[in-house]
């Protein structure tokens, strides 16, 4: 049995990561009574994340957690009704739009899409099932627990160089793993993990299977250039190879492209679907910061209050009707 | 984390065996730390459980700083992870965040 609530919000915010957040802060402050579904783990990738040393205001740096629980209350303060529940589906057609968690559903006029990106995984054997006996997603969470320990670190982006400089703190011992010889990392981060002693690089080099009885215990390799196949001890693997938009909730109801991000309008939040708007790194291909996600959250809730404001003008100005 | 209200208890190194592994009722063991992002997701979650479940099932907490000897002696190496003990016995682990739903499906044969 499903039951739906008469009450017709203004607008549900779906998502909880710096997009999600300050779409809930200025829908709120716009007196709109958002509605936030900030799903079983709220808070988004920065929840896993270490030190942020790149946003605005926090000028010693600030860790994830803490920058998301003081969005968290900020949303709260000026009264968004924040629920940590995952939405089950959506219907995103027509004046009213419909969220439904478990058995209860929800009405709204707009909806503001901010689902963010999961973590990527290698997809190799021995990786799904070794998770939590030595495979981890969050380094900030695990590193504590390889102490004195050679590990490995997988990826060539600012997260993996942030993570293996991170898990110096604890290892004895951080081997980085990338497939190519660049890196996407940018050149401060880069630098700062090459200049770390505790650090050795190994390019070229793609992982074919983590090993372990159940507990890690090391990898297989592979050079990509020559083919030669090797293996490295390791207790601890950290995976950091980037992010998939997640955008299965509403796959075939707005457009998407290739590679399943939501297209938007142009400079806009606006969607394909009338009403319905996107923001944060479930939109951006390219930019994928904490201040770019929140930066669009914030384009989505004033995008959301004028669309709502032009639906209540034309229907107390109707235009000439087609259909009479 | 555990105030006044709090529906879970603190366990540590030293009281692990008598509220734990000696408890009559099935305990759920919550292995957190305060620096853990995921922890503090699923914190509230644990909460309504354990006030829901009162009586036939304990929920604990044991903060892994503070207490590592237990972390190690279960193989704990990714928090959270949530071990339900039975009759002093480790029978289900899981590891990493989830809802309410799926954590009360994963215990359903137990509580």
């Amino acid at each position: 049995m499903t039951s739906t609530s008469s009450t017709i919000h203004d607008v549900i915010i779906i998502g909880s990561g710096p997009a999600g957040y300050t779409a809930a802060v200025y829908a709120a402050r716009a007196q709109l009574n958002p509605l936030v579904f900030e799903g079983v783990q709220f808070g988004g990738a920065l929840m896993t994340t270490t030190e942020v040393e790149n946003y605005p205001g926090f000028k010693q740096g600030i860790t994830g957690p803490e920058l998301m629980e003081e969005m968290r209350e900020q949303a709260l303060r000026f009264g968004a009704d924040l629920r940590m529940e995952d939405v089950d589906e959506v219907s995103l057609d027509g004046p009213v739009k419909t969220v439904t968690v478990g058995d209860e559903t929800f009405q709204a006029r707009a909806v503001i899409l901010a689902m963010g990106a999961a973590a990527r995984q290698l997809g190799v054997p021995g990786e799904m099932e070794r998770i939590g006996t030595g495979v981890s997603t969050c380094a900030t969470c695990d590193g504590f627990f390889f102490r004195d320990q050679d590990i490995a670190v997988i990826g060539g982006g600012d997260s993996a160089m942030e993570e293996a400089t991170f898990l110096t703190r604890f290892a004895r011992s951080v081997t980085l793993i990338h497939r190519r010889e660049e890196f996407r990392a940018s050149k401060i981060m880069l630098e700062r993990a090459k200049a770390n002693p505790k650090i050795t690089f190994l390019t070229n080099t793609a992982v074919t299977e983590v090993e372990g009885e159940p507990k890690v215990t090391g990898l297989r390799l592979k050079d990509t250039f020559t083919g030669e196949e090797s293996k490295l001890a390791v207790t601890g693997v950290f995976v950091a190879i980037g992010h998939d938009p997640r955008s299965s909730l509403v796959a075939g109801k707005v457009e998407l492209d290739d590679e399943g991000y939501v297209q938007v309008k142009g400079r806009t939040t606006s969607t394909s679907i009338d009403g319905v708007f996107a923001a944060g790194d479930l939109v951006d291909h390219t930019y994928r910061q904490a201040i770019t996600a929140a930066g669009s959250g914030c384009s989505a809730a004033i995008d959301a209050e004028r669309w709502l404001a032009d639906s209540d003008d034309a229907e107390l100005n109707p235009t000439v009707s087609t259909d009479s | 984390m555990s105030s006044d209200t709090s529906a879970t208890v603190a366990v540590t190194d030293d009281s692990f065996s008598s509220d734990v592994l000696s408890s009559s009722t099935p305990v759920l063991v919550d292995f957190w730390a305060t620096w853990c992002g995921p922890c503090k997701m699923i914190a509230p979650v644990l909460e309504e459980i354990a006030s829901e479940k009162a009586g036939s099932l304990t929920v604990a907490k044991l903060d892994v700083d503070a207490n590592p000897g237990t972390a190690r002696d279960f193989q704990v190496v990714s928090i959270p992870t949530l071990i339900l003990f039975k009759d002093g016995k480790p029978v289900k682990r899981i590891v990493g965040t989830k809802g309410k739903a799926a954590l009360l499906r994963e215990l359903s044969d137990v509580v």
